[in-house]
C-alpha cells in the first residue's frame, strides 16, 4: 500500500505535540535545571553564584545528609523484602478461596493501597494513639509497656514501615495474583498426580513459575520505597523530624525551609542517580530471571 | 501445616486430611483479612461516637450512641468544601489531560511512522525511571515563574507525567489487528476518523481503566499539592486535612470524619468499578491482564 509520508508525518506531529509541550515543560526542562542548579549557590528561587562541585563535596561530611542516607537505606530494608513476602503470602491464600468469598478477602486487602496517604496518617496516627490508641490495648495484654510510637526514634521506621506495608501491600497483591492465576491448571493436577504436598508443591511449582512477579515486586517496591517521603513527613508533625530524615525529607527542608536551592538540589541528583543505577540493575536481573523462568 | 505426612494413607483419607487443613487455611485467611481491614473500621466508627466515647478506657467495638455532628462539622464548618472542589477540579484536570494527550501520542507512536518516533519512544521508556520527587524544586521555581502557586494549573502541570499511561496506549494500539487499519484507509478514512471510529471503540476497557487510575492516583496525591499550596482556600483534601490542624483541633473523632470524608470518593471508586481499577493497576505494573 502506498503511503503518503508527508502527510502522515504532519498528522503524527499534531498527535504528539501536546503531548511533547508536557513533557518538555513539567519534565525535560526541570530535569535540566535541576542538574545545572546542583552547582550553584542558588536560593529556592531566584539566580546563584557557580560554584562548582562542592555541593557535592559538602554531602559526605553533612551529618543531615548521613541520616537522611542511612534512614532511606534502613526503610528500604524493613519495608520491601518484608511487604513483598506479606503480599506473596496473602496472596497464595486469596488465591485458594472461590468466588465471593474470593472478591470479599480479596477487598479487604485490597482497600488500604486506594486510600490516600493523609487518610493513612490519621488511621494510623489513632490507632497507635500513645494515650487512646486501640493497638496500645494490645500492648497492654502483651505486656509491653506503652510506647509513644512516632515520637520515639527507635520505633519510629519499623512502626512506618508496617504502616507502608498495610498501605501497599494491595498493589503486590494484586501482581502475584495475575501471576499465580497465570500458571496453567494442568501444572497443579500433574503435581497431584505425582502426590506432591502442599509445600513440595510450592516450592517446585508455584514459586520458580512465579519468580519473574517476585522480582518485579521486589523492583517497583524498591525504586518505590527509596523515594518515600510523605509517611515519613506526616509522622513526622510534633516529633522529632531531623532524626527521621529520608532523601526526598532533607531535599525538602534543604529547598523549602533553609531556601538553599542549590544544596538541594545536588541531593536530588544523587537519588535521582541511585534511583537509576537501581532500576537499570533490576532491569537486567528480572529479564535474566524471565530468561532463565522459560 | 503440610500435608507430606498423610502421603501413606489410603487415597480418601488423604483427601479428608486435605481438606481440613484447607478449611482452617482459608478461615485464617478470613481472619487475618478482618484484621487487615480493621483500623479502617475502626477509624469509621470512631467518627460516628461523640467525642467523649472515644476517649474511654475501654475498647468499644460499637458507638453507645451514634453522632453525624463530627460530619456536621467538618462539612459545614470547616473549609473540606472548597477542599473537595479544589480535589475534584484538580483530579479531573489531571485525569484528562494525561489520557488525552497521552492516548493522541500512543496512538502516533504506535500505528504511524514519522521522524524521531524512536528517540521519543526511548524517551518515555527511560523518563519511567525517573523519579517524580527529586524535581520538587525545580518545578516549584517553574510554577512560580508562571505565576500558577496556589492554583489548579499549578497544581495540575507537575502531575502530567504519567509515561505508564503512553506505554499502555501503545501497547493496546499495538494489539488492534492491522486489517482493520487497512480497511479504514481503503475507505478514505482520515487519519482522525480512524483513531475516533475504530482505535478508541475498540479500546474503551483500558481509557476506562486509566482514568479511573489516574484520577485516584491525582486525588491521593500529597507532595506536590502540599507544596505548590500556601492558602488554606486553595487546598486540596489530602492536604487540608492534615496540615490545617486549628480546624479540628485535638478532636480525634472530628479529624477521623474529615478523614473518612477525604477517603469515601476513591473507596467508592474502589468498590463500583473493582475490576477496571484491578486491571488498570495490573497494567500499570507493565502486565497486560
Amino acid at each position: 500500500m502506498l503511503r503518503n509520508t508527508k502527510r502522515e508525518t504532519l498528522v503524527a506531529l499534531i498527535l504528539v505535540a501536546p503531548f511533547v509541550a508536557i513533557y518538555g515543560l513539567a519534565f525535560i526542562y526541570p530535569t535540566v535545571q535541576m542538574f545545572l542548579l546542583s552547582f550553584t549557590d542558588a536560593p529556592l528561587i531566584g539566580q546563584g553564584e557557580y560554584v562548582g562541585v562542592e555541593n557535592y563535596t559538602r554531602l559526605p561530611d553533612d551529618r543531615r545528609f548521613q541520616t537522611a542516607l542511612w534512614n532511606t537505606g534502613y526503610f528500604v530494608v524493613l519495608s520491601v523484602i518484608p511487604g513483598t513476602l506479606v503480599a506473596m503470602a496473602i496472596a497464595l491464600a486469596v488465591d485458594r478461596l472461590k468466588g465471593r468469598l474470593q472478591s470479599l478477602v480479596l477487598a479487604l486487602f485490597f482497600l488500604p493501597y486506594i486510600l490516600p496517604v493523609s487518610v493513612v496518617y490519621l488511621i494510623w496516627d489513632w490507632t497507635l494513639n500513645f494515650q487512646f490508641g486501640i493497638a496500645m490495648h494490645l500492648f497492654d495484654a502483651l505486656g509491653i509497656q506503652r510506647v509513644p510510637i512516632f515520637k520515639s526514634t527507635a520505633w519510629f521506621m519499623p512502626a512506618v514501615a508496617l504502616v507502608t506495608v498495610w498501605w501497599t501491600c494491595g498493589f503486590s497483591i494484586l501482581l502475584f495474583l495475575a501471576g499465580l492465576r497465570a500458571i496453567p491448571a494442568e501444572i497443579y493436577e500433574a503435581a497431584a498426580l505425582d502426590n506432591a504436598g502442599r509445600w513440595t508443591t510450592f516450592r517446585r511449582v508455584t514459586w520458580p513459575l512465579i519468580w519473574p512477579i517476585t522480582a518485579l515486586v521486589l523492583t517497583i517496591q524498591l525504586i518505590l520505597q527509596l523515594k518515600i517521603f510523605d509517611q515519613v513527613y506526616l509522622f513526622s508533625t510534633g516529633g522529632r523530624p531531623n532524626d527521621n530524615l529520608v532523601l526526598v525529607y532533607y531535599i525538602f527542608q534543604r529547598a523549602f525551609q533553609s531556601d538553599q536551592g542549590g544544596r538541594a538540589a545536588a541531593i536530588a541528583v544523587v537519588l535521582f542517580a541511585v534511583v537509576v543505577i537501581v532500576s537499570v540493575f533490576n532491569f537486567q536481573l528480572v529479564r535474566m530471571s524471565r530468561g532463565r523462568a522459560q | 501445616m503440610t500435608a507430606l505426612p498423610a502421603q501413606g494413607l489410603a487415597p480418601v483419607q488423604r483427601l479428608q486430611r486435605i481438606n481440613v487443613a484447607g478449611a482452617i487455611l482459608s478461615i485464617v485467611t478470613v481472619v487475618v483479612a478482618v484484621i487487615w481491614a480493621f483500623p479502617i473500621y475502626w477509624a469509621v466508627v470512631t467518627s460516628l461516637k461523640p467525642e467523649n466515647e472515644t476517649v474511654r478506657a475501654t475498647v468499644e467495638i460499637w458507638p453507645d450512641t451514634f453522632t453525624f455532628e463530627h460530619y456536621r462539622f467538618a462539612l459545614f464548618e470547616t473549609q473540606i468544601g472548597s477542599w473537595y472542589l479544589n480535589s475534584v477540579g484538580t483530579a479531573l484536570g489531571t485525569m484528562v489531560l494525561t489520557v488525552s494527550a497521552s492516548l493522541l501520542c500512543g496512538y502516533a507512536i504506535s500505528q504511524l511512522r514519522f521522524p524521531l518516533r524512536q528517540p521519543l519512544w526511548w524517551l518515555i521508556l527511560a523518563s519511567f525511571m525517573v523519579p517524580t520527587q527529586v524535581l520538587i524544586i525545580n518545578h516549584f521555581e517553574l510554577v512560580a515563574n508562571l505565576g500558577l502557586l496556589n492554583t489548579w494549573a499549578g497544581i495540575i502541570l507537575p502531575q502530567l507525567i504519567h509515561p505508564v499511561v503512553i506505554i499502555v496506549y501503545k501497547q493496546f494500539f499495538d494489539g488492534v489487528p492491522r486489517e482493520f487499519r487497512e480497511a479504514a484507509v481503503m475507505d478514505n478514512a482520515s487519519e482522525w476518523r480512524i483513531l475516533t471510529r475504530v482505535y478508541i471503540p475498540m479500546n474503551w476497557g483500558v481509557t476506562t481503566a486509566l482514568c479511573i487510575v489516574t484520577f485516584i492516583w491525582s486525588w491521593n496525591a500529597f507532595l506536590w499539592p502540599f507544596l505548590a499550596v500556601t492558602r488554606t482556600e486553595e487546598m486540596t483534601i489530602t492536604v487540608g486535612i492534615t496540615q490545617v490542624n486549628d480546624a479540628f483541633g485535638v478532636y480525634y473523632a472530628r479529624q477521623l470524619s474529615a478523614a473518612v470524608l477525604a477517603g469515601l470518593p476513591v473507596a467508592l471508586a474502589y468498590l463500583l468499578f473493582q475490576r477496571r481499577v484491578t486491571q488498570a493497576i495490573t497494567l500499570s505494573a507493565g502486565i497486560k491482564g
